[in-house]
């Protein structure tokens, strides 16, 4: 079993629905294959460097998973495939990614914890 | 009679400034993994053409220096990074 990290970018022309659909499709296709999904991360819209078929912006979603491997290449046909997706990019994670990556998302919440106790209190 | 000034000798070496020695930032703060979702890290190692650096300007040994490089490759495919910009510092 590997560990998996795929981003894409949807176009921003969609509506906050059509934009949940097309990842809710993408991470339906992920469970329904038998990868388990680590973490999902969503970006929002975001401005991009360089315009991409003419948009300056785009939705930025990722999704890291673990799998075989199997799954990759027929998720990157259904993204290449899809006229909703401006980019995409899957990167197999080594140990020291996989570390990197809970390191941040641990920190991430311990901070999210502090402000909500600064809230609270 | 060639070239008097050829034959000055100095007493003292001449104060030429040493450098510091360089070092790889990577092995010093035991960093093992660059990311590529991290454009502001990333843009330490490009000049202002959001071209790469050399390892001789950069300091950062091979190993890494590749990693850096792939790295700041992914971050351009996903419009992170440049492929071409100007003043970018």
């Amino acid at each position: 079993m590997n560990q998996y990290e795929t981003v894409f970018i949807l176009t921003p022309v969609l509506s906050d629905e059509q934009m949940k659909e097309a990842v809710k499709k993408y991470e339906d296709h992920l469970i329904k294959n038998g990868a388990e999904i680590v973490h999902r991360e969503d970006w929002g819209l975001r401005k991009l460097v360089y315009p991409i078929q003419k948009k300056s912006t785009g939705f930025y979603h990722l999704f890291e998973y673990t799998n075989d491997g199997q799954i990759i290449a027929d998720l990157e046909l259904q993204l290449k495939r899809d006229e909703r997706v401006l980019r995409f990019i899957t990167v197999k994670l080594d140990k020291h990614a996989i570390a990197y990556n809970e390191k941040k998302r641990k920190a991430k919440k311990d901070e999210a914890k502090k402000d909500k106790e600064a809230k609270t209190n | 009679m060639a070239q008097p000034n050829s034959d000055i000798k100095y007493l003292t070496p001449i104060a030429v400034d040493t450098k510091k020695k360089k070092y790889c930032r990577f092995k010093k703060s035991r960093i093992k993994y660059i990311d590529y979702k991290d454009p502001n890290f990333l843009l330490k190692f490009v000049n202002e053409q959001g071209k790469l650096l050399p390892r001789r300007i950069t300091g950062v040994s091979t190993k890494y220096q590749k990693k850096v490089a792939q790295a700041v490759k992914r971050a351009r495919h996903l419009a992170l990074m440049p492929y071409v910009a100007d003043l970018l510092k």
